[in-house]
C-alpha cells in the first residue's frame, strides 16, 4: 500500500496505546501496593484489559498496514458494526445472567435458606448485582449497540475512529466487570443504582466522556441535514447521565490503594442528590435512552413514518426538562423538607402528560399497519413495550402522591411498579430492538423462528402479570397491615407477621420470574440459530428485514 | 408555523442542541438540590449528635457493605403507627454525620433508625448469626461470618481523616487515636478503653460480641446498631422551633 500513513501509527492508535500503557502502569502498582484484596484483583483486570488491548491495537495496525477504513464503498457508507455486534451479543448474555440473578434473589425472599449464610451470596449483596445487571449491563450495551447503529444509518455516515467505538464499548463492559464482582466481594458504596465504588466510577466517567465523542462526533459527519428525533433521544440520555453520575458519585476514597471512599454530600443533602440521580436513572438511562429506540426500531419495522414529528418535539423537550425535577417524590414524609418532596410530585404529576404524548406518538406510529401485530411478534412485542409503558407512566405520577406514597412507600408495590416498567417497557423494547438488529447485523434475511418469538412474548408476558400483580397485592396487603390497629387502639401485626403474609406472593413472584428468564432463553435460542443458521440475505440488506409486504 | 421552523436550529447543529439539553436538565437539579445547602432550617438544631466513634464507623461500613439498607430503611415517618413501632419520626440531624444516607427505600425488614437499645447485645449477635433461631418467620440472611472475621483496623485512621475532609467534625486527637479507640471500645477494663472514654465520654464501651478473646466485625456492626437514634436527647428538643 502506498499510503503515506504506511509505517506511521495514526493519532488515535498513538493515543489511545499511551494512555493504555500508563493506565496498565498505575493498575499494576496499585495492584502491587495494595494491602485490599479486591482492589488488586480489580487492578489486575484493569492491567490486563490495558494490556490487551495496546497489543491488539499494534497487531491489527501492522495487520492492515495502517490504513484508515474507507468511509465508503460502492457509494454506500461503510457502517462500522463490529462493536454494535459486540454490544447486541453482550446485552443477551448480561440479559440472561441479569434475570437469572433476579430469580434467585426472589427465590431467596420465599426461602431465605438460599441465602447460604455465606458472605458472596446473601440478599444484599447479589441484589445490586441483579439492578446493576439488569439496567447497566443488559440495559446499558442496548443502549450502547443501538445508539451506534441508529446514529450511523440515520447519519448516513461511518462512526469516527478505529479504535475509539471499541474503546467505548469494550470499556464499557470492563466498567460492568468491575461493579458486578466488586458487588460479590463486598465492595459498594450502598446507593441505590449508584453503588460501584470511586474508581469504577472514574473509569466509567472515562468511558463515558469518550462515549459522547464519539457520538457527537457520528453527528457532526453526518450526511443529512436533519438530526434525527432518535439521536436527541440518544444524546440527552449520554449527556444528563453524565451530569447525573459525577456529581452523585463525587467522593474521597480513604486511599488510593483503598476500595473503599466516603461521599462526599451528607444525610438529607445526600438523599436529595441521590434521589435526583436515582430517579433520572430512570429517566434518562431507562426511559429517553429506549425512548430512542422507540423512534427508530418502532416505525423500521412498521414501515411507517413517526406519527407526529410536532409531538416528537413537544414530547421531547417537555420530557428532559420535567423528569429532572421528579427525584424528591421517593423522599415524601421523610427528614427533607416538604417543599422539596412537594415540588418532586407536583413535577411527576406534570410527567405524565408528555410521557403519554410519547407513548402516543409511538403507538400511533401503527397507524395503517395494526394488522402487522397479528402477524409479526417482534412488532407486537414492541408496541405491548409502549403499552406497559404508558401503564407504569400513569402508576408513577399516582404513587407520587403524597397520600398514595404513605401506603406504598417501603412496600413491595414499589418493586411491582418498578418491574412493569422494567421488564415491561424496557425488556420489551430491548428484545423487539434485539430481534430486528440481529438479523439486520448479520445479514439475514429474518429470524431463525417466528414462532420461537411468540413462545418468548407470550411466557414473559404472563411472567409480568404474575410479577406485577402479586406485589399490588403483597406491596397494598402489608402498607394496610403496617397501619392497622384493633379495638384497643393497640397496633394489630407484629412487623414479622406482615412478612409472614407475604410468603404466597413472593413465590408467585419467583414463578412469573421464571417465566420470564425462560423466554429469555427460548431468546438467546432463537438469535443464535439466527447468526448460525439463518438464510442469508442477498446483496445489501434492506434494513426492514423479514416482514411480509403490508398490503 | 413560524415556531416549528424556529426547533430547526435544534434539529441542525448538534453543538446547539448539546446546549440546549445542559441548561433545560440543570434546571430542576438546581432548584431542588441547592437551597438545602443554605436554609438553615433543613438540618433542625439538637443536643447530642456527634460522630461514630470507630468502632461503630467501622460497624456502619459494614452495614453498607452488606447492603442492609436494600431490607432496612432508617427514617421513620411522621405517622401515627410509625411512631407507635419506631418511636420519634426521624430528624435531617440525625443522619448529618452519615456518609452516605443509609435511609433506604424498602421494608423487607422492620425500620432501623432508633434500633439502639431496643434488643441486647447478645439478642443481636445471634439473630445476625441465625436470625430465624429467634424469629422464626423471619426471611434475613445469616451473617455467621460476621463473628469470624477479625475486624480490620489498618484503613482506620485514613478513613476518619477522610470523614473530616468529607465535614465530620472529628477532632484531631480522635483522627491520632482512631487505630487504639477502635479496639478499646470493645475491650472493656483496658487501658484502652480508658484512653477511649476520655476521648469519647458520651460512647459505651462494651464487649459487644460476646467473645472476649477477639475483636470481630461482629463488635463493630453491634456497636453501631445499638448507638442508632439513640443520640438525640428528645427530652430537650424543640418541635415547634424546629417546624419548617
Amino acid at each position: 500500500m502506498a499510503h503515506k500513513k504506511t509505517g506511521l501509527v495514526s493519532l488515535e492508535e498513538g493515543g489511545f496505546a499511551i494512555f493504555l500503557v500508563l493506565l496498565a502502569f498505575v493498575c499494576i502498582i496499585v495492584a502491587g501496593k495494595t494491602f485490599d484484596q479486591v482492589m488488586a484483583f480489580h487492578a489486575g483486570i484493569g492491567a490486563l484489559f490495558a494490556a490487551v488491548s495496546v497489543f491488539l491495537i499494534f497487531k491489527n495496525f501492522f495487520d492492515d498496514g495502517g490504513e484508515p477504513f474507507p468511509a465508503e464503498i460502492d457509494g454506500k457508507p461503510n457502517y462500522n458494526m463490529g462493536p454494535v455486534k459486540f454490544g447486541a451479543v453482550a446485552a443477551m448474555f448480561w440479559g440472561l445472567a441479569g434475570f437469572t440473578v433476579g430469580l434467585i434473589i426472589a427465590l431467596q425472599l420465599a426461602w431465605p435458606a438460599l441465602n447460604f449464610d455465606l458472605p458472596w451470596t446473601n440478599f444484599g449483596r447479589l441484589r445490586p448485582l441483579h439492578t446493576s445487571a439488569v439496567i447497566f449491563a443488559f440495559g446499558g450495551n442496548v443502549l450502547l449497540a443501538t445508539s451506534m447503529y441508529v446514529v450511523q444509518r440515520t447519519c448516513r455516515v461511518r462512526m469516527p475512529g478505529k479504535i475509539l467505538p471499541w474503546f467505548v464499548i469494550l470499556g464499557y463492559n470492563v466498567f460492568i466487570v468491575l461493579a458486578g464482582t466488586g458487588y460479590l466481594l463486598g465492595v459498594t458504596q450502598s446507593k441505590e443504582y449508584a453503588e460501584p465504588e470511586w474508581y469504577a466510577d472514574l473509569w466509567l466517567t472515562i468511558v463515558w466522556v469518550f462515549y459522547l465523542l464519539l457520538f457527537l462526533g457520528t453527528l457532526w459527519k453526518r450526511k443529512e441535514p436533519h438530526i434525527y428525533v432518535a439521536n436527541w433521544f440518544y444524546l440527552a440520555f449520554i449527556v444528563t447521565i453524565a451530569m447525573l453520575h459525577i456529581i452523585n458519585n463525587l467522593t474521597v476514597p480513604v486511599s488510593i490503594y483503598s476500595t473503599k471512599s466516603y461521599i462526599v454530600w451528607a444525610g438529607v443533602q445526600d438523599a436529595m442528590v441521590q434521589w435526583w440521580y436515582g430517579h433520572n436513572a430512570v429517566g434518562f438511562f431507562l426511559t429517553a435512552g429506549f425512548l430512542a429506540i422507540m423512534y427508530y426500531f418502532i416505525p423500521k419495522r412498521a414501515d411507517r413514518p413517526v406519527y407526529s414529528y410536532r409531538l416528537s418535539i413537544i414530547h421531547f423537550w417537555a420530557l428532559i426538562f420535567l423528569y429532572i425535577w421528579a427525584g424528591p417524590h421517593h423522599l415524601h414524609y421523610t427528614a427533607l423538607p416538604q417543599w422539596a418532596s412537594t415540588l418532586g410530585a407536583t413535577f411527576s404529576i406534570i410527567l405524565w402528560m408528555p410521557s403519554w404524548g410519547g407513548m402516543i406518538n409511538g403507538l400511533m406510529t401503527l397507524s395503517g399497519a395494526w394488522d402487522k401485530l397479528r402477524t409479526d411478534p417482534v412488532l407486537r412485542m414492541m408496541v405491548v413495550s409502549v403499552a406497559f409503558y404508558g401503564m407504569s407512566t400513569f402508576e408513577g405520577p399516582l404513587m407520587s402522591l403524597r397520600s398514595v406514597n404513605s401506603l406504598s412507600h417501603y412496600t413491595d408495590w414499589t418493586i411491582g411498579h418498578v418491574h412493569s416498567g422494567a421488564l415491561g417497557w424496557v425488556g420489551y423494547i430491548s428484545f423487539g430492538a434485539l430481534y430486528c438488529l440481529i438479523p439486520w447485523l448479520w445479514n439475514k434475511k429474518q429470524l431463525y423462528s417466528l414462532k420461537l418469538v411468540d413462545w418468548h412474548f407470550w411466557l414473559s408476558t404472563i411472567g409480568i402479570v404474575l410479577y406485577i400483580t402479586a406485589m399490588w397485592v403483597s406491596g397494598i396487603m402489608q402498607g394496610l397491615m403496617w397501619r392497622a390497629y384493633d379495638s384497643l387502639g393497640f397496633l394489630e401485626y407484629s412487623f414479622v407477621e406482615t412478612v409472614e403474609a407475604m410468603h404466597p406472593f413472593y413465590i408467585i413472584r419467583a414463578l412469573g420470574g421464571a417465566l420470564f428468564v425462560l423466554g429469555a432463553v427460548i431468546m438467546a435460542y432463537n438469535l443464535w440459530m439466527t447468526v448460525r443458521h439463518g438464510e442469508a440475505e442477498e446483496a445489501e440488506a434492506t434494513p426492514v428485514g423479514s416482514l411480509a409486504p403490508a398490503e | 408555523m413560524s415556531l416549528w421552523k424556529k426547533h430547526e436550529v435544534f434539529e441542525k447543529n448538534s453543538f446547539v442542541l448539546l446546549v440546549g439539553i445542559l441548561v433545560v436538565v440543570a434546571i430542576g437539579g438546581l432548584v431542588e438540590i441547592a437551597p438545602l445547602f443554605y436554609l438553615k432550617s433543613t438540618i433542625e438544631k439538637t443536643e447530642g449528635m456527634r460522630p461514630y466513634t470507630p468502632l461503630e464507623l467501622t460497624g456502619r461500613d459494614i452495614y453498607v457493605r452488606e447492603g442492609c439498607y436494600l431490607c432496612h430503611s432508617q427514617m421513620i415517618r411522621p405517622m401515627r403507627d410509625e411512631l407507635a413501632r419506631y418511636g420519634n419520626y426521624s430528624l435531617a440531624a440525625e443522619s448529618m454525620y452519615d456518609h452516605p444516607f443509609q435511609w433506604g427505600s424498602k421494608r423487607t425488614g422492620p425500620d432501623l433508625a432508633r434500633v439502639g437499645g431496643k434488643y441486647s447485645d447478645a439478642w443481636h449477635v445471634e439473630h445476625l448469626v441465625d436470625p430465624r433461631s429467634l424469629v422464626p418467620a423471619s426471611i434475613m440472611p445469616g451473617y455467621p461470618f460476621l463473628a469470624e472475621n477479625r475486624l480490620n483496623t489498618r484503613d482506620i485512621q485514613s478513613a476518619l481523616t477522610v470523614n473530616t475532609i468529607v465535614g465530620v467534625p472529628y477532632t484531631d486527637e480522635q483522627v491520632e487515636n482512631a487505630r487504639t479507640d477502635l479496639l478499646g471500645q470493645a475491650m472493656p477494663d483496658s487501658d484502652a478503653a480508658y484512653a477511649f472514654e476520655e476521648r469519647w465520654p458520651s460512647a459505651t464501651v462494651r464487649d459487644f460480641d460476646g467473645n472476649p478473646k477477639e475483636v470481630t466485625e461482629m463488635d463493630a456492626l453491634v456497636a453501631y446498631l445499638q448507638v442508632l437514634g439513640t443520640m438525640v436527647d428528645f427530652s430537650i428538643y424543640d418541635d415547634k422551633a424546629n417546624s419548617r
